[in-house]
């Protein structure tokens, strides 16, 4: 989750959604994010709501927080009313540090105020370092199937400039454990861009990561947010800045790689197996309802968004208080909305639904595809546009080009 | 006794005189003590820098406009009126400083005790020595513990040879013998000598609008008088007014019936704009007017232009209704519409210099609210062609391409005061920007006045900036017009993707255009984003490219994280990039933001060129 929350104005202290929403949805299918903000350590480059948890306060913390988090799903199914849930995905934070029985205890809470459905779609976020063949078995046993390991680099300099704890091949080694456990799409995350990283460091780790034969892959540019530690060493001229043709080499050699062994894009940083994209990421590019428990979480339906309370214990007191934990809310306009569907869907392989644009807005888009940047495909009756590899790199640009 | 009425005052009982002065030196403070010690103001109304009155004058500590104010003084049982006709203290106001000298008899040449005699103090020392005045020397600020009155008191006499001990020493500060100098202006100072019975002739040595009144016209009789509701007649233009009011300023306006010979006030005829009674003008009677003007009538020419564009183009006729109010003002602001195809709807500005554009500028900034971008500041070139005509070029971007038998840029005298240790380096900076030394002067054993004559062009940039830092801050400069000269000069336009871009030209001596040319590009390519085309920069005089610079394509322009939380925090950012490519201009296909417009054009001097 961002590091800081937009502005927006106040949501309604009940969480209550604008009149006749919730209703109007009730056909569609509900995603769930469940936010775990806790980790043994804090990396230097991240700027998502994290707090470290300090081993001896756990005992008390985190019951008191999953607590919460049962408050808020009691209180989603209650503004809601029953929807069917097609992914729930456990992220953090190092949702690992959590005991399986913990996933489990979620999971129930989940199946009591919703339907979740058979061929649902279960991730949680994992740190190598935090897993064992055994935890594992027991994570899958307790419902989680697919796995999302925070491998970043195979480069023991590049780990440490990201202060990441675990050994380059600690990763590897979890996919097989994984595998073994039986999970069903097994996911590594990289970064990409760090200081000091240099092409040939990169290539090594693609290597690494392609040769444990994950079912997917996000490869993210390092991003230097405000605020973090990294930000400060940069803005003080301890380490350089990210270079944004070192990076778009990168990118280049990242997708040629990942595509030539069988996983190709289907958003700009995600790259799969034929039906592994992850479907809970793909309803929030899709613009899909989902709702995020817990401290920072975001949500979304239809058209109206909203944050929670960033610090866990003021979340967590809202919620015992009887009151929602949102922070802030808003409600998009129509053009926004379409805003958000032209940035959000040419970044997906799957395109940009042609028949959105406005006159102008077309057109504009038949020049991004005779100039290279995109391509017009056809489904059906309809003309999408998709993005090329040099497209995708600009792809912010083009959606701000593009949009009237 | 009581004293004397205005248009009822012997002219024996006259004293009419100027303070020449340096910034900072101590005018305003001690035109402060005189009207205190004279009464006219007491301590309750009394305020610091008194006269000055618009804002941009008291916090910069300089005075733009003149005023003349009416200061009763007894000496010996005797009620004498002292007319104290205040100047302009910079460079760019030369004429308008000639116009007030020549409304008086004597001078106090006020100079710093700490500090000694500046340039610009010397070069209007020497104008009011030109006008026959009889000169009084002061040492101000004798109380600060700086002060060297010893060595300036030397120093002074020296220039203008007297004896150092007749040098007058005060502090306007504290008031220490301002009393006594009072005294002195009545005794030394001549009293005018005009005729009273000749046909009306005031000499205009100042014109302000005033938003209620229209323009207020500062005159001083030489013969004759003025009597309210008589009809007047400009000399220059001929225009007939009849006079609503006459007065005098005391310091407030005081309305009179009117004006005696040797007199000094102002007159207010209901006209709306100081283009209509310029500085140096004569005021005579449309009934029984004056055979004569009096010498020393000039039309102001504007030295310095520069284009102003706002920053907004929905502000231009703003603008320009800024402009038309400040010309009200200002008889030497003109200006014209002009497009250039970078910056928009603007207008070529001619200014009397730098201070000038400076002051004006920052009016239009701070009274009018208006965001604006400036080009370069030029001269004006006289180009003359093969085919024997002639063409003046306010524009770089309209300097003839090609068949100019000759160029011709205008000079300056300048006059450079410094300590002598520093004429090593002002030397070399002189030579650097093309001068011609012809002569040096030393005022004391350890000062010295360096005389150059300097192209214009080359003292507009940052000469000003060069000398003081070269200088560290001792430095002072004056300069006056003088005629023109043949160069060597190019045009270099610096072109964007295959197009010139018109704010970018500038008019530089051939031999400074590389070092010109390799500049802009280099900064260009600094502040022009990424396109998705590769750009090239050139600098080129005609078609020859002298440098060239490139911004290579963008490749990448895309967050790679999107995750749920960061859908509206990206909106909002491409929303904003949004709205920030409405301000962008677009050249040669090429999108350039606003501020590299700004940031290019508005350090264009700093680099070092000397």
């Amino acid at each position: 989750m961002a590091a800081r929350p937009p502005e927006g104005s106040s949501p309604p202290a009940d969480g209550r959604l604008p009149d006749g929403l919730a209703e109007s949805r009730a056909d569609q299918p509900l995603s769930l994010y469940l936010h775990l903000p806790w980790c043994r350590v804090r990396c230097g480059y991240c700027d998502f709501n994290t707090y470290v948890l300090p081993p001896k306060a756990a005992a008390d913390v985190v019951p008191a927080y999953l607590d919460a988090l049962g408050a808020e799903l009691a209180l989603a199914a209650r503004i809601l009313g029953p929807r069917r849930v097609e992914t729930v995905y456990f992220g953090g934070g190092t949702p690992t540090l959590l005991a399986p029985f913990d996933f489990a205890s979620l999971l129930r809470s989940v199946r009591a105020h919703f339907d979740l459905a058979a061929g649902a779609e279960v991730t949680a976020e994992a740190n190598p370092e935090t897993l064992s063949p055994a935890y594992l078995a027991e994570l899958r046993s307790a419902g989680v199937a697919r796995l999302s390991l925070g491998m970043q680099s195979a480069c023991p300099a590049v780990l440490a400039v990201l202060e990441r704890v675990h050994t380059p091949l600690r990763a590897v080694e979890a996919v097989a454990w994984a595998r073994a456990a039986g999970f069903s799409s097994v996911s590594l995350d990289l970064i990409y861009g760090a200081p000091g990283e240099t092409l040939v460091d990169w290539a090594g780790t693609l290597d690494v990561a392609l040769a444990a034969a994950p079912d997917h892959v996000s490869a993210y540019s390092l991003i230097p947010e405000e605020g973090t530690k990294l930000a400060a060493r940069m803005a003080r001229g301890e380490l350089p800045y990210p270079d944004d043709d070192d990076l778009a080499d990168k990118y280049t050699l990242a997708d040629e790689r990942f595509e030539a062994a069988g996983l190709p894009w289907y958003e700009v940083s995600n790259w799969a197996r034929l039906g592994h994209g992850c479907r809970h990421n793909l309803a929030y590019w899709r613009s899909a309802d989902w709702w995020g428990f817990g401290a920072g979480a975001h949500s979304h339906v239809a058209g109206c968004r909203w944050w929670n309370e960033r610090r866990p214990e003021v979340y967590r007191d809202r919620l015992r208080s009887g009151l929602s934990p949102a922070q802030g809310r808003e409600e998009l306009t129509a053009a926004q909305r379409h805003f958000e569907q032209v940035l959000l869907s040419l970044r997906l392989a799957e395109g940009l639904d042609m028949a959105v644009l406005s006159g102008p807005e077309a057109v504009r888009a038949d020049g991004f595809a005779a100039a290279g940047l995109a391509v017009v495909g056809r489904r059906g009756p309809g003309r999408f546009l998709r993005l090329t590899q040099s497209g995708r790199l600009l792809a912010d640009r083009l959606a701000a080009e593009l949009l009237d | 006794m009581t004293v004397p009425r205005p248009g009822q005052t012997a002219p024996r009982l006259l004293r009419n005189f100027s303070i020449i002065a340096h910034i900072d030196h101590g005018k305003s403070t001690l035109a402060d003590r005189m009207l205190q010690l004279t009464g006219v103001v007491d301590d309750r109304t009394m305020r610091a820098q008194y006269l000055d009155r618009m804002d941009i004058e008291r916090e910069r500590g300089i005075t733009i406009k003149s005023q003349a104010v009416r200061l009763p003084w007894r000496v010996d049982g005797e009620d004498y009126v002292l007319n104290m006709i205040d100047t302009p203290g910079h460079v760019d106001f030369t004429y308008e400083v000639s116009r007030s000298l020549a409304a008086c008899e004597g001078a106090v040449l006020l100079v710093d005790a700490a500090q000694g005699i500046e340039a610009q103090t010397l070069a209007n020392l020497y104008l009011a020595l030109e006008a026959d005045l009889v000169i009084i020397p002061v040492l101000n600020k004798i109380d600060l513990p700086g002060a060297l009155p010893e060595k300036y008191a030397d120093e002074l006499a020296h220039v203008i040879g007297c004896d150092p001990g007749d040098i007058f020493r005060v502090s306007a500060k504290t008031g220490a013998g301002v009393s006594r100098l009072l005294d002195e202006i009545v005794g030394q100072i001549p009293a005018p000598a005009g005729d009273p019975a000749a046909p009306a002739r005031g000499l205009i040595f100042d014109s302000v609008y005033d938003s209620y009144r229209g323009v207020v016209t500062y005159i001083r009789l030489v013969d004759g008088a003025l009597q309210h509701r008589d009809r007047i007649l400009m000399m220059s233009t001929q225009a007939a007014h009849e006079v609503l009011e006459l007065g005098v300023i005391a310091p407030e306006p005081v309305k009179e019936q009117g004006l005696g010979v040797g007199e000094v006030g102002y007159l207010i005829t209901g006209v709306k704009d100081v283009r209509q009674s310029r500085v140096g003008d004569t005021v005579t009677l449309a009934a029984r007017p004056a055979a004569a003007a009096l010498a020393g009538y000039r039309h102001p020419n504007p030295m310095v232009y520069a284009g102003l564009y706002p920053i907004d183009g929905a502000d231009f006729p703003e603008l320009r209704d800024a402009l038309d109010k400040l010309q009200l003002n200002d008889a030497a602001l003109v200006y014209d519409p002009e497009t250039s195809a970078a910056l928009g709807f603007g207008f070529r500005v001619g200014f009397l210099g730098l201070l000038h554009m400076e002051i004006i500028r920052e009016r239009l900034e701070r009274e009018f609210g208006l965001d604006l971008i400036s080009t370069a500041p030029n001269v004006v070139y006289r180009a003359a062609m093969e085919d024997g005509s002639e063409r003046v070029v306010t524009n770089p971007s309209e300097f003839p391409a090609g068949k100019v038998a000759a160029v011709y840029e205008p000079v300056v005298k300048a006059s450079i005061l410094a300590p002598a240790e520093f004429i090593g380096t002002l030397m070399e900076l002189c030579q650097a920007r093309r001068g011609a030394q012809t002569g040096m002067d030393y005022l004391s054993a350890d000062r010295v006045e360096l005389h150059y004559t300097l192209p214009l062009a080359e003292i507009v940039f940052d000469f000003f900036d060069a000398l003081k830092s070269r200088t560290r801050g001792y430095a002072s400069l004056d300069y006056e017009e003088a005629g023109e000269q043949a160069a060597d000069l190019v045009k270099v336009d610096i072109l964007l993707n295959g197009e010139t871009v018109d704010a970018f030209s500038a008019v530089i001596h051939k031999d400074k255009a590389y070092d010109y040319g390799v500049r802009m590009a280099q900064k260009l390519r600094k502040l022009i984003p990424r396109q998705q085309f590769e750009v090239p920069i050139q600098a080129a005089i005609g078609s020859r490219v002298i440098a060239r610079e490139t911004i290579r394509a963008i490749r990448k322009d895309v967050l790679a994280k999107c995750y749920g939380g960061d859908i509206t925090r990206k909106r909002k950012l491409l929303e904003k990039q949004k709205e920030g490519k409405k301000r962008m201009k677009t050249v040669g296909r090429v999108e350039v933001p606003q501020e590299a417009f700004v940031a290019a054009l508005s350090t264009a001097g700093e680099a070092e060129r000397a």
